[in-house]
């Protein structure tokens, strides 16, 4: 079980208490499968993703985007039992979708600069640290399952 | 990985506002690298790595001009970062791993500061760049 001290979980909340996560979760969707192409591989139905703006526009990669971060919400509801909340989807990543986990760390990642760009000087350092954690023990726990 | 030309002109255009306070993000950089990730503390046992500290507010101007004399020779980063990338391999030996933790904190405190600025287009080009500068600086290593 993950160890959050009281200042880690009031920087998770403050911070996700503020997040629109329609557009943080279709923002950092489409930054991800802008940044680092080779991830449009999972997405080969989600139809325009030629361009910039094509992946932007698009409104499936809207709705994941929104699905994606709305799950991250459960993480952040159960931050000392994110290895449970997310057992089943773990099966379901490795299983149905066959993801390399090596991708939850790089979505991670482009979650973190997103929240920067969205809240400037407030993401402090320490602010960071707190995210940083929670997307990796949220890439681990996606991972735990596989197999 | 070769950088396109509508790549080294994002760039080139956000270092234009970066370099302004190419100080400040280097320091803050800095500070986010270690505070996220504490073994790349490991490299600085020498330092006094408090918050505003003056070997930090140092440091991490040196590294902002090592990267601003690669965005000045975009074309040739290989050349114009030669005695680093030799620094690198033979002195200071840092694990290669450590520097995309660095790149990702460089990539977070811009974004901080130039959130209009910082598009997906924009985010994309200076990854690359990032990526391009942290491969000639660790291709000497063996």
């Amino acid at each position: 079980m993950v160890h959050w001290s009281a200042e880690e979980k009031q920087l998770i909340a403050s911070v996700w208490a503020k997040v629109s996560v329609e557009e943080c979760g279709a923002e950092a969707l489409a930054r991800l499968l802008i940044v680092y192409p080779w991830t449009q591989r999972f997405f080969d139905n989600f139809g325009n993703l030629s361009s910039p703006t094509a992946i932007i526009g698009n409104p499936k990669v809207r709705a994941h985007g929104k699905k994606v971060l709305t799950s991250f919400g459960e993480a952040i509801k159960n931050l000392d039992n994110i290895k449970g909340t997310y057992s089943k989807l773990s099966e379901l990543h490795c299983e149905k979708l066959h993801v390399d986990p090596e991708n939850f760390r790089l979505l991670g990642d482009i979650l973190v600069i997103v929240l920067a760009s969205h809240f400037g000087r407030e993401f402090t350092p320490a602010c960071q640290f707190a995210w940083q954690k929670l997307v990796g023990v949220v890439a681990h726990a996606l991972a735990h399952k596989y197999h | 990985m070769t950088l396109t030309q509508a790549e080294k002109a994002a760039v080139v255009t956000i270092w234009a506002k970066v370099a302004t306070q190419a100080d400040a993000i280097g320091a803050e950089s800095l500070e986010r690298l270690f505070m996220s990730y504490p073994p790349t503390k490991t490299y600085f046992p020498h330092f006094d790595l408090s918050q505003g500290s003056a070997q930090l507010r140092g440091h991490g101007s040196k590294v902002m001009n090592a990267i601003g004399e690669a965005v000045k020779h975009i074309d040739d980063i290989r050349g114009a970062l030669a005695k680093l990338s030799e620094l690198h391999a033979y002195i200071l030996r840092v694990d290669p791993v450590n520097f995309k933790l660095l790149s990702h904190c460089i990539l977070c405190s811009v974004a901080a500061r130039y959130p209009s600025d910082f598009t997906p287009e924009v985010h994309a080009a200076w990854d690359k760049f990032l990526s391009s500068v942290s491969s000639v600086l660790t291709e000497k290593y063996r």
